[in-house]
């Protein structure tokens, strides 16, 4: 608690002495929005509601194309690392897409989907498919052999080791496997957002780039500040859990 | 008559047999002679102890008995029947506990448990209480694996290695790596749970005074080619305390032998 009271008090600071310099004139008012006009901004989109609207329809597109990667990701994974020949060809592919920004699939998502919704999950799933197919895989190589080797005495097999053992070792991998992921869907939507505009649903991106062509710049910076609240609430909510419990049982840092 | 003859002629059933056995390993482009044609029997409720310097196949054997291995030739038989696999009546425990780490200390015994059929959900947790009790670990029955000391580690492996109640227990190295103090306590204790639990247990080590401590039969290995060169009857009373002077007197008579096949290599064994 005490570490949000210095927090708060350290953002409250910085933003009066922003809010002083800008109304003073040492900052030009055109490049930098006060923080009053930016409050204003979110305040007011806040009540005709297109913020929440803008988020909701972001987020649905994020945890939708997300989600797709991870029921994908996870068992290609565990398939990259049972068998050679999935590793030779998948886990190939994956090591190179995933160095991939995958905004770079926009042209083609357009050319394929139209400016759909459709087009948006794509991409989506291709910012976290990756990371997750290869943090599953790195997981499972590395779990320790003596595990296995002990639950084999104890009489586990085949599908019984691996759903008890080598998933639950791997869990440290997965999870910070899922938070890459997590983070690489989130700037790949942003990314395409704000690059394509998708007439079924306006979000962040797209409030974004408007603020740009509008130079609404007290747009921009509150649509910004919206973006990093969603990343940080992700962070505690989808995966604060996990880590508390990895921390908790495997006395490890946070991954 | 002849029945009684027979009974009292024959020694008692014996519960492991290895049958010839030997193993290769390629490092490189070297091959390595694990194990040459090695022979062992060991009787139920026998504690025999394989003794030797690192590298001479002592681990790999247990490892074979286990079924965690295949021999290149020869054969293991246990009660009659030849180890193909791992089975959970005889059941291996490790120098590092290979406690797994995302269960507490009853969800890994529990885990053991759950692989032996015919058991209630209660009757399986009355178990599992009963063998932390018998280590001493009652109270940490939800502690995190990594909250507990080396020695408690390796008290709550053993637990999870009794827990199924298996005929023969493997144990490789267990108390390695633990410290002097700690390794005292755990003599005391596995002695005691050998003598109330009656198991058959093969446990392998490279300190002789350990093995002498606690083996009924003490087998000395040989490496390169890992061979068993001598075995020693070790018939003091239990109890037995490792710092008692007829236990160095048997100590001693080990490590002498055990040097004869070492020429200048006897520093890796602890005496």
């Amino acid at each position: 608690m005490k570490r949000w009271m210095h927090a708060l008090v350290i953002f409250a600071v910085f933003a009066v002495v922003w809010e002083i310099l800008v109304r003073v004139g040492l900052i030009p008012e055109i490049f930098v929005p006060p923080p009053s006009r930016v409050a204003l901004y979110l305040g007011k989109s806040l009540w005709d509601g297109t913020l929440l609207d803008a988020s909701g329809v972001t987020l649905r597109r994020l945890l939708l194309g997300y989600l797709v990667g991870l029921a994908a990701g996870l068992p290609l994974g565990l398939l990259n690392a049972r068998f050679k020949f999935m590793e030779d060809t998948v886990g190939m592919l994956a090591l190179g897409l995933q160095t991939l920004p995958s905004v770079c699939w926009v042209p083609l998502a357009l050319l394929w989907f139209g400016q759909t919704e459709t087009a948006m999950f794509f991409i989506v799933i291709m910012g976290s498919l990756w990371s997750v197919i290869l943090a599953t895989d790195a997981g499972v190589r590395n779990v320790s052999p003596i595990y296995i080797r002990a639950a084999r005495t104890m009489g586990s097999r085949g599908l019984h080791t691996w759903i008890k053992v080598i998933i639950p070792a791997s869990l440290p991998f997965i999870v910070s496997g899922m938070k890459q992921g997590w983070a690489f869907a989130w700037r790949s939507l942003m990314a395409a957002e704000i690059y394509v505009t998708i007439l079924t649903g306006f979000g962040l991106g797209h409030l974004l780039h408007y603020g740009r062509e509008l130079h609404a710049m007290e747009q921009v910076v509150g649509i910004m500040l919206v973006i990093i609240m969603i990343g940080l609430l992700a962070d505690k909510v989808l995966f604060s859990p996990w880590e508390r419990f990895l921390y908790r049982r495997w006395g490890k840092e946070k991954a | 008559m002849q029945g009684l003859e027979h009974e009292l002629k024959n020694p008692p059933p014996q519960k492991l047999v290895v049958e010839g056995v030997s193993k290769q390993f390629k490092i490189r482009r070297n091959i390595v002679q694990a194990l040459d044609n090695v022979s062992l029997q060991v009787r139920e409720g026998e504690f025999v102890c394989l003794v030797g310097p690192s590298g001479c196949g002592k681990s790999t054997l247990l490892n074979i008995i286990a079924g965690l291995e295949k021999p290149d030739t020869g054969q293991v038989l246990a009660d009659g029947q030849p180890v193909t696999g791992p089975n959970r009546m005889r059941l291996m425990m490790f120098q590092e506990s290979a406690l797994f780490p995302w269960l507490d200390v009853l969800g890994n015994l529990m885990f053991s448990l759950n692989l032996k059929p015919n058991l209630s959900r209660k009757e399986r947790r009355e178990v599992a209480k009963f063998y932390l009790h018998l280590v001493g670990l009652e109270k940490f029955a939800h502690a995190n694996i990594h909250e507990l000391s080396g020695g408690m580690k390796q008290r709550a492996a053993l637990a999870r290695s009794l827990a199924p109640n298996p005929a023969v227990l493997l144990m490789d190295e267990p108390f390695a790596a633990l410290d002097a103090l700690t390794r005292e306590q755990l003599y005391g204790d596995i002695q005691r749970i050998w003598e109330q639990r009656r198991k058959t247990i093969v446990f392998v080590t490279h300190n002789v005074r350990e093995a002498a401590c606690l083996g009924d039969r003490v087998v000395l290995f040989s490496p390169s080619p890992g061979r068993i060169r001598e075995q020693f009857t070790i018939d003091l009373p239990r109890p037995r305390d490792i710092n008692s002077v007829a236990l160095a007197e048997h100590t001693t008579k080990i490590t002498r032998a055990l040097k004869r096949y070492l020429p200048g290599a006897a520093t890796e064994v602890a005496e």
